[in-house]
């Protein structure tokens, strides 16, 4: 049985092919334009690079911030849902996600079933998100996918005094004009996008093991310091930025299942 | 005898040359990356036009956020302090300042005698500072300036879905390539100022009669949506400009501190 998943984030679109419990595709593409438009050119991607028909595709469950706009989709469920499902199938002895997406930021305490038992977000304050990176990395001229590399070479981690993205878009500018290192001064955003999150997971709890999810998941530099900030190590998959869409198909699977089984 | 006040924000630096009957002269300038250099020229300014020299000056008391680097003062008193004691002798009758600056909001609440009751303060978030509406006049295309005449132009106020600056931004640039018009969106971005100030307003608790400082009080679209959202009457500040009050402030303390009543 082939069901597929689909994770229309802020900025980035996922799919995820799942037959019985291989994944036998995955789409990432950026998100330009609408959700809607981002619907339909992963559904385009996957039909050219998948090598399978999307006839073949039984069933579609949507989820993220655009998944009122996947008009192929048969059912859809929330991002925290999905991600639970998602990262309970990769290591079954994850107890807490923390994720974080260009706009967002989610906590989730999951049990041994991946059934969510709390959770907690940011969607209000830009400082918490994936956003902040973006934006001060742009200061920095230099491209996201660089972050993990700068941070490598920084030889301290610089305390930055504010939170607010706005602001501190302006310290690292007289951070730079004080002649600090590029390294230094990621390290030090790094720093303080993880204490932010990291506060925002202590605010329910948090219980080993513990997972990283989302883009930001990428950057070696985040995972290093969210891990000292939370004194642990993490759990990083390679799809830590497709859990959503993977999640998502494993409740189509279950859904069509569940219909067999009545 | 002449006495100053310096305040040294952190977008603009501020001089008030002081009597001790009236304000003789005053200077706005922007702050420098080195603020000493802002101070230097604020003051040499404020002497020209008073016909003053520097020396003639006989006290003068630093505040603001640079107050420690003000080079020509005697003494260094806090900026909630020289804002309640400038608001106090422009109006005995203010019980509530609200100060909007560039980078942050404070409101403070004093007593019959002008003592400061309590304060609070936000400078942890863009939003609701000066800073909020900068950044929203940049994507708008407009002087910071020309703001408030074309939010009182505006009809229909769109709605801005957090108080995020970041986001905020975003929407308004969304609604930009919806078309909707520059004064609609101005209309929004002064209400969603309003209501952030006044959540800040609320946690201090409100007692008239209220008046507003800073920069942002020559908003004065901001200052009728909060009007609007308090229910109160705002005193505005005509006989001195509201960005000054807190250089005021430190001018009355310094004719203190020179000897003066």
């Amino acid at each position: 049985m082939i069901v597929a998943g689909c994770d229309i984030g802020s900025t980035t679109a996922k799919a995820v092919i799942l037959d019985d419990s291989n994944i036998i595709a995955t789409v990432l593409l950026p998100v330009e334009g609408s959700p809607k438009d981002a619907a339909q050119l992963l559904l385009s991607s996957v039909q050219e690079n998948s090598g399978i028909q999307l006839s073949q595709i039984e069933s579609w469950c949507g989820t993220g911030y655009g998944q009122k706009n996947i008009p192929f989709a048969d059912i859809v469920e929330s991002e925290i849902v999905c991600h639970a499902k998602g990262i309970q199938f990769i290591n079954p002895d994850v107890r807490t996600i923390i994720d974080i997406g260009g706009q967002d930021a989610k906590v989730c305490r999951i049990d041994a079933y991946g059934n969510v038992q709390r959770y907690v977000y940011n969607d209000k304050c830009a400082s918490g998100t994936g956003r902040f990176l973006e934006i001060t990395a742009d200061v920095l001229e230099v491209p996201i996918a660089e972050l993990a590399t700068l941070d490598a070479k920084g030889v301290k981690e610089i305390t930055l005094s504010n939170q607010c993205v706005v602001f501190a878009e302006t310290e690292v500018i007289s951070l730079l004009n004080s002649g600090e290192d590029m390294g230094s001064i990621v390290k030090g955003l790094h720093r303080a996008l993880a204490s932010r999150v990291a506060s925002l997971a202590l605010s329910i709890g948090v219980e080993e093991k513990i997972a990283f999810t989302g883009g930001v998941a990428h950057n070696a530099g985040m995972v290093g310091a969210l891990e000292r900030v939370l004194k642990t190590k993490l759990v990083v998959h390679e799809y830590c930025q497709i859990m959503g869409a993977l999640g998502a198909a494993l409740i189509a699977q279950e859904r069509i299942k569940s219909r067999v089984a009545s | 005898m002449i006495v100053a006040g310096c305040d040294i924000g952190s977008l603009t630096t501020k001089v008030v040359l002081f009597d001790g009957k009236k304000v003789i002269a005053s200077s706005i300038i922007k702050s420098k990356p080195k603020p000493e250099d802002g101070a230097y020229e604020a003051l040499q300014q404020v002497c020209a036009i008073a016909t003053v020299n520097q020396d003639n000056i006989a006290y003068c008391v630093g505040t603001g956020y640079g107050r420690k680097r003000v080079p020509f003062a005697n003494d260094t008193i806090s900026e909630i302090s020289c804002h309640t004691k400038g608001a106090f002798y422009l109006y005995p009758n203010v019980r509530t300042i609200i100060d909007i600056g560039g980078q942050d909001c404070k409101v403070i609440s004093l007593n019959t005698q002008g003592e400061v009751d309590r304060f609070v303060t936000n400078d942890k978030c863009a939003a609701g500072t000066g800073r909020f509406l900068e950044v929203m006049a940049k994507v708008l295309k407009v002087e910071l300036q020309e703001l408030s005449n074309m939010a009182k132009k505006g009809n229909e106020a769109i709605t801005l879905a957090s108080a995020c600056t970041v986001w905020a931004q975003a929407d308004v640039i969304k609604y930009l390539n919806e078309g909707i018009s520059k004064e609609n969106i101005a209309l929004g971005v002064c209400k969603s100022m309003a209501k952030r100030v006044g959540v800040l307003v609320n946690q201090a608790s409100i007692k008239r009669d209220v008046c507003i400082t800073g920069g942002v009080a020559k908003n004065t679209a901001v200052v009728k949506e909060l009007e609007n959202l308090l229910g109160v009457t705002i005193i505005k500040i005509t006989n001195v400009d509201p960005q000054l009050t807190g250089a005021l402030g430190a001018a009355l303390f310094a004719y203190q501190k020179a000897g003066g009543k």
